[in-house]
């Protein structure tokens, strides 16, 4: 008879499992402790290039950049999903699967503890030999002697006894010895069984939590609002399931924004003061800081990020105003050092304006270069460079108020046919050469990104957060073991054997059995 | 002196400290395989000349043993001073650094090194007085020595003000935990090491060599592999907290509790790499020697979360590696 490997054990032939038969063994594999481990090395494994990588969700900045920078690893890898580890068809695979493993083994395991419960305790083994037992001679009698034990032990009857798995069983046998079963350590099992049935729990949070979360970013300058509409944001996203309408049209007043830097140009504090009114309610001053988010309307408002946005004035060859107002310039380093684009499409006569510029919040020139030496606003200068022609806004396609499209413009020149910089200080006014117009730097509010955000998993997963780790800790900690106490009646002395099973690393059941001993044997618990 | 000073000063006390603990542990290890070894020459020799049972100690078994008590004794006395007195240096340096930054001695990458070396001693000094690890003395106070050293050269940071993004108890919350499984897992890759090196002087493969008579004085495979599933059981839970208080944290100041940021990419590799090794255990061809492989990558992962993952690579946890 042909033999065949199945599982590393040698079998005879295998019969032929036919298609329910194959899906049965395909089942058994994947809740076998052998798969889910592996399961659990290979997603350990697939998470390593989320790191690694530049991620879409994370960077999506850095991404393009990746994939336009590597002709041909960056489409490769963003074709098979690489650029996207956490939300791959391959990684959202392993961990269906893993979760699938989780449920098959789990089912079983919950209906075998389930009957484990109800099935009496196993009476004392007839030899106790195999378990190290320890005899010692006790001057109560057989009965009294397990009795004290017993009690030593403290089982916990009834219904508690059930859910904790302490229980015990006292026999008395015909040759006239008494013995004891006692065990503990089901609750063991029912928190490893927990604590797998709360991860279940919080995949399903999560999962519910991505149907209807939203999050909307808005910059707010300081003295201007902002309402809580979907249109008033920068940037929205929601879950599949979110209704739009169910917004709670609010309006946030940035009153001010408080920024504090050491000498060095640390931040040490930052904190928006805003008044924040419901629809047909009082206004309300509340402050929003890095880690204290405003709440409002079952979301929460974040403190994301801050600059400046100073107020410009455009005019142009007529003198008449063809923009005005907060430009939110975007910080590119820790001293502020801030870039913006300023457009002035509403010439009255003349071509359209476009800017680029740079904001030095405390300007110093030096010899070579020009920095900001800190991110205060002690000495803010603005550096220009003016362009004209046709901004291209009037195409309908959205453009991104932070570039100048130069497909249509050309540089404004100086005298000496270079590009001309313009350079201007709070409060005053340049020209701009050719007789084109003026700019004139007004102030210098503060801007801040807020960031609203609404989970309504968040409870959901906070649930099954502290269900997993509770248990976790029962699955871990609970002691699970079984003493058995026998007591037989020799020539007018009782001798009293104990004996325990408990895993290796059990430390605790030594005292467990002596202390079932010393009570047996009517010595009193140490003080 | 003012404290920041004093923080520099004990904390290079507490390095010299270590080192000349590890010399001592290392000693007593090898006198007490010494010991061993000649012990069972002598019975080997006491069974073949008079014929009594090995089971018994013979005269020569406690001949053996008492013979060179004091060498091995001496040397376990001074590594347990020596330990004693630099975690307590350690612990007076980690409390001056924090009165001189005015917060927590976790923030940055040299706070947290100089915080996870004591905890990993610590750890070790209060598994030492329930039950006997001092074979893993030697690795311990040797980890605490390098790890403090690099930390005092390479990693030092002046104390400083903590940034807004930090400015919150979940710093005290998340990160002292983080810290304090650090120091247990430190602890428990020893444990796991020896245990791979034992097994295999054991079973006669590898690690057999003289030079690492050592390994004779350390518990067997099995003891050791119970101790460190005990300090593992431990340090799983509580990663488990501070993953889940790291996800709070983050939900609190970013507006997201899970974002697969760097760090948290990390984190959950440990926390995978660790909960398989818990079924490993239990797995048959798994529990042993392949188990203990995976707790040792575990604590590789956990590594180089704090090293690999702070020095190279953008994420929003970027102030750890200032």
């Amino acid at each position: 008879m042909a033999r065949m490997k199945l599982d590393n054990y040698v079998v005879p032939e295998a019969p032929r499992l036919g298609f329910r038969g194959w899906l049965r063994w395909i089942w058994r594999q994947v809740t076998s402790m052998r798969v889910a481990l592996i399961l659990l090395l290979v997603l350990a494994l697939a998470s390593i290039p989320g790191s690694v990588l530049p991620q879409w969700p994370q960077d999506a900045a850095a991404t393009a950049q990746f994939v336009a920078d590597h002709a041909f690893w960056g489409p490769l890898l963003d074709a098979t999903g690489f650029l996207d580890v956490f939300g791959s068809a391959w990684f959202t695979a392993i961990y269906v699967l893993l979760f699938a493993s989780l449920i098959g083994c789990i089912t079983p395991r919950a209906i075998l503890h389930y009957r484990e419960l109800r099935r009496p305790v196993a009476p004392a083994p007839s030899r106790l030999s195999r378990y190290e037992p320890v005899d010692a001679s006790s001057p109560l009698t057989a009965d009294d002697a397990v009795e004290a034990a017993r009690a030593a032990l403290r089982p916990r009857a009834g219904r508690l006894g059930a859910l904790t798995g302490s229980r015990v069983r006292v026999d008395r046998r015909d040759d006239g010895t008494v013995a004891l079963a006692a065990e503990t350590g089901h609750i063991r099992e029912l928190g490893n069984l927990v604590f797998h049935a709360s991860l279940v729990l919080l995949l399903v949070a999560m999962a519910y939590g991505t149907l209807f979360t939203y999050r909307g970013q808005a910059i707010v300058v300081e003295g201007r609002s902002f309402t809580n509409a979907v249109v008033a944001y920068d940037t929205f996203d929601s879950g599949r399931l979110f209704d739009p309408a169910s917004l709670d049209p609010f309006t946030i007043r940035l009153d001010s924004f408080d920024a504090e830097f050491s000498d060095t140009a640390r931040p040490l504090h930052f904190q928006a003061n805003v008044t924040f009114t419901e629809p047909g309610g009082e206004p309300v001053e509340e402050t929003i800081s890095v880690n204290h988010p405003l709440e409002v309307d079952g979301a929460k408002v974040y403190l994301q990020g801050n600059g400046y946005a100073p107020v410009i004035t455009v005019r142009d060859a007529a003198g008449e105003i063809a923009f005005s107002g907060p430009v939110p310039f975007l910080p590119q380093d820790a001293v502020y050092t801030s870039t913006g684009v300023i457009k002035a499409p509403d010439v009255s006569t003349g071509e359209q304006l476009g800017f680029t510029a740079t904001l030095y919040p405390t300007f110093l020139e030096g010899p070579f270069a020009v920095a900001s030496i800190h991110p205060d606003p002690t000495n803010p200068v603005i550096d220009l460079l003016a362009y004209v022609g046709d901004l291209g806004l009037d195409t309908g396609i959205p453009q991104n108020v932070y570039r100048l499209d130069q497909s249509q413009l050309s540089p404004v020149r100086g005298d000496d046919g270079q590009p001309a910089l313009l350079r201007v200080n709070l409060g005053e006014t340049v020209d701009i050469p050719g007789g084109l117009g003026t700019v004139t730097f007004e102030s210098l509010p503060r801007f801040v990104a807020l960031d609203l955000r609404a989970d309504p998993s968040l409870p959901y997963l906070l649930t099954a957060a502290i269900l997993t780790l509770l248990g976790l800790s029962v699955s871990l900690f609970a002691p699970r073991r079984k003493v058995w106490v026998v007591a037989r009646e020799e020539d007018g002395t009782t001798v009293v054997t104990v004996a325990a099973l408990a895993p290796a690393h059990d430390a605790g059941v030594q005292a467990v059995r002596e202390r079932a001993s010393r009570a047996a044997t009517g010595e009193r618990e140490p003080e | 002196m003012n404290v920041t000073e004093l923080s520099i000063m004990t904390l290079w006390g507490a390095t010299t400290l270590y080192a000349i603990a590890m010399v001592a542990h290392a000693i007593r290890l090898a006198r007490v395989a010494d010991d061993k070894v000649a012990a069972r020459a002598a019975d080997r020799e006491a069974v073949a000349v008079g014929g009594a049972s090995p089971a018994e100690p013979s005269a020569a078994t406690e001949a053996a043993a008492s013979s060179r008590p004091s060498r091995a004794s001496k040397a376990a006395g001074i590594a347990r001073s020596t330990t004693m007195v630099g975690a307590l240096l350690h612990a007076v340096g980690l409390v001056a650094r924090g009165i001189d930054a005015g917060h927590v001695p976790w923030s940055n990458m040299y706070e947290y090194t100089i915080s996870g070396s004591f905890f990993a001693v610590a750890a070790f000094l209060v598994i030492q007085r329930r039950r006997d690890v001092a074979f893993l003395g030697a690795g311990v106070t040797g980890i605490a020595t390098v790890a403090l050293g690099l930390a005092m050269t390479v990693l030092y940071k002046d104390a400083d003000t903590l940034p807004p993004a930090l400015q919150s108890y979940w710093l005290v919350i998340h990160v002292s935990i983080a810290v304090l499984v650090t120091g247990l897992l430190t602890v428990s890759f020893i444990a796991s090491v020896l245990q791979l090196m034992r097994d295999s002087r054991d079973s006669g493969t590898r690690w057999t060599g003289r030079r690492l008579r050592f390994l004779e004085a350390v518990p067997s495979a099995a003891s050791l592999e119970a101790l460190s599933f005990r300090l593992n059981a431990v340090g799983f839970v509580l990663w488990t907290f501070t993953v889940m208080a790291g996800a709070i944290w983050a939900e609190h100041a970013w507006g997201r509790y899970w974002g697969w940021d760097p760090k948290e990419v990390w984190s959950f590799v440990i926390w995978v790499l660790y909960a398989a090794y818990l079924h490993a255990r239990t797995t048959q061809g798994w529990a042993g020697r392949r188990s203990a492989w995976l707790a040792i990558a575990g604590y590789a992962a956990l590594i180089a979360n704090f090293t690999v993952v702070n020095l190279f690579f953008q994420g929003l946890h970027t102030y750890a590696g200032s």
